[in-house]
């Protein structure tokens, strides 16, 4: 997370990280790459059901050979209730900074193309977004049409899209007066075959590196809404409905609130620090 | 400067008229308005009259610009709970909310500001680390994380302070603590980076050069262009002083706006979603006015007009 606005500081970074990969930032790749498993086998790994209740067992503290992490108050085994709720939760993060990506670029593209009128609008919009606190914008959304999770997914599918509609219109007009753009389009090329296959790829490395810091905020955004009971609605569960869950017994049983909340503090972490070793390595103008 | 002060009034309308839209579009999307507002249990005549007040059997268009004045006039429903006028509950619950959130404000600025300034005069040093160190786990621990850790140390574990609700002094301050250390981590990141763009400047070099003191330098030279981009964010900051601590009332149980909109989501009693929000919009929007304000007076190149276009 270092600030990396000295020049120097930059080049003595880049020249460290280039020959082969920092070893925090492969503890993290690692640390993904195992949640990502987690999240695609949770129905083969998960010792238990989601909603198996063990009732003589209720509230069992963690450690213990039949529910390594603990029970909850009904029961229920919490390391099994883990894996599905991180396949919710990466689920939405997934979908929404995927969704996000792609109408922020379009926007950006539009915007750069049109020029006129469309930018204006488009940069107000990019700005109104900017200027007010997304979590109560998305409140009122679930106010008034209820949660479900393809709702969720695309709400939060608007989380950050003026970060991608600004890089790209930006990139897109830069690049629009280089000569392989210039060039391709005097050999008669649609627009948008120079904006998806030429000018994309090349700002692909910029976009990608504006998705690893969207995604953790949208972790955090999506287990906020679930915590306050909006967001994910139960026999579904995610990790911030877990935490939310668990306050209730906070007292007596705080391994059910600090297995969720450890996974998501972890995880941003991880997706954070692979974003700024990326943006070290991919993009050096972007800060 | 006149200029640049008129187009900034103007863009706060806009964006105040953007939410609105927003509102209109939202409400009219989720079906008919006057069920909604008024709730499905209200008397068919009460319903008419809403529908004419309203003007709901009128064209879209008639009807968005009717929306736009009876806002303007504060006519922001009645809550479908109690029946009382959304407008009043929001209100009630303000003061609540910021016996949180400006001691909290306090609280980010006074550990915020001072541990980036720091951070960035000792760069590299364990200083340095450990204010960012802090600054990552403040981004990466989510508010109701941080806020349930605390409860479980001090009144689970060590049972120091009660774990919610709003009878004393003394229930405020883990919350106003959960907000404030996050926030401060943020601010922390932001004056850092501030102050290192400042330090790295021709400006700060010459001043050295030729001998001014190095705590002239900073004082002088280095802190008054670093407050420039840092000013934006604590407007932002300012800006979220009334919806900012919606999670964290939660975990608290403390009866402010927060809690307010979170309960009015849960029932969809949509006057009161309506009115956080637009009250919302109208703090965030009055305090980037404030803070643009505040760029005339700090950064003199703004006041000629030829560098309005720039920011």
């Amino acid at each position: 997370m270092a600030d990396l606005s000295l020049p120097q500081q930059r080049a003595a970074r880049r020249r460290l990280s280039l020959p082969n990969i920092p070893t925090a930032v492969v503890v993290t790749i690692v640390w993904i790459l195992a949640i990502l498993v987690v999240a695609l086998l949770a129905d083969q790994i998960a010792p238990y059901s989601l909603t198996r209740m063990d009732l003589k067992n209720r509230l069992a503290m963690p450690g213990n050979a039949a529910h390594w992490l603990g029970t909850d108050e009904l029961g229920r085994d919490v390391l099994s209730r883990l894996l599905f709720s991180i396949r919710i939760s990466l689920l939405i993060a997934f979908g929404a900074t995927t969704i996000s990506a792609v109408l922020g670029t379009l926007l950006g593209f539009l915007a750069a193309h049109f020029r006129g009128l469309i930018e204006q609008i488009v940069l107000m919009l990019a700005d109104f977004q900017a200027s007010m606190p997304f979590l109560i914008l998305a409140l009122a959304v679930l106010a008034f049409f209820g949660s479900s999770l393809q709702l969720l997914i695309c709400l939060m599918g608007l989380y950050g899209w003026e970060r991608y509609a600004r890089i790209a219109r930006g990139l897109a007009i830069s690049a629009a007066a280089q000569g392989y753009a210039g060039a391709i389009r005097q050999l008669g090329a649609t627009p948008s075959r120079i904006y998806f296959r030429h000018i994309l790829p090349n700002i692909a490395s910029t976009l990608i590196v504006s998705m690893t810091l969207v995604f953790p905020e949208v972790i955090l955004l999506e287990s906020g809404l679930s915590f306050l009971g909006l967001g994910v609605q139960p026999p579904m569960t995610s990790l911030g409905n877990m935490v939310g869950y668990a306050r209730e017994y906070l007292g007596r049983a705080p391994w059910i609130m600090l297995a969720p909340a450890t996974i998501i503090v972890l995880t941003t972490l991880a997706v954070s620090i692979i974003g700024d070793w990326l943006r070290d390595k991919l993009d050096p103008t972007l800060k | 400067m006149l200029r640049f002060f008129a187009v900034r009034v103007a863009r706060a309308m806009l964006t105040i008229a953007l939410v609105v839209t927003f509102a209109f579009i939202v409400l009219r999307l989720s079906g008919d308005p006057a069920l909604i507002i008024m709730g499905p249990e209200a008397p068919p005549e009460v319903i008419a009259a809403f529908r004419k007040a309203w003007g709901l059997d009128d064209p879209i268009w008639i009807q968005y610009f009717d929306y736009f004045g009876a806002i303007a006039r504060g006519e922001l429903g009645r809550s479908m709970r109690d029946g009382r006028p959304a407008i009043q509950l929001v209100l009630e619950r303000i003061p609540a909310t910021l016996a949180l959130t400006i001691p909290a404000l306090i609280l980010k600025l006074g550990i915020g500001i001072p541990a980036g300034i720091l951070a960035a005069l000792h760069r590299g040093s364990i200083i340095d680390r450990a204010v960012m160190a802090a600054a990552v786990a403040g981004f990466t621990v989510p508010s109701f994380v941080l806020g349930l850790v605390l409860v479980l140390i001090f009144a689970v574990q060590l049972g120091w302070l009660p774990s919610g609700g709003q009878d004393s002094w003394r229930h405020a301050i883990l919350p106003i603590l959960t907000l404030g250390i996050g926030g401060a981590a943020v601010l922390a990141r932001f004056t850092r980076s501030a102050m290192l763009e400042v330090l790295g400047q021709p400006y700060v070099r010459t001043a050295s050069a030729k001998g001014v003191a190095w705590r002239a330098v900073v004082v002088r030279h280095a802190l008054p262009n670093a407050a420039i981009p840092t000013v934006t964010i604590i407007g932002f900051m300012v800006g979220t002083l009334i919806a900012g601590a919606v999670v964290v009332e939660s975990v608290f149980s403390w009866p402010g706006v927060g809690r307010l909109l979170v309960v009015a989501v849960a029932n969809r009693d949509l006057a009161v979603v309506q009115c956080v929000l637009l009250l919302v919009a109208a703090t965030m929007v009055a305090s980037n006015l404030a803070v643009d304000f505040l760029y005339g007076f700090l950064d003199p190149r703004l006041r000629t007009g030829t560098q309005a276009g720039a920011h």
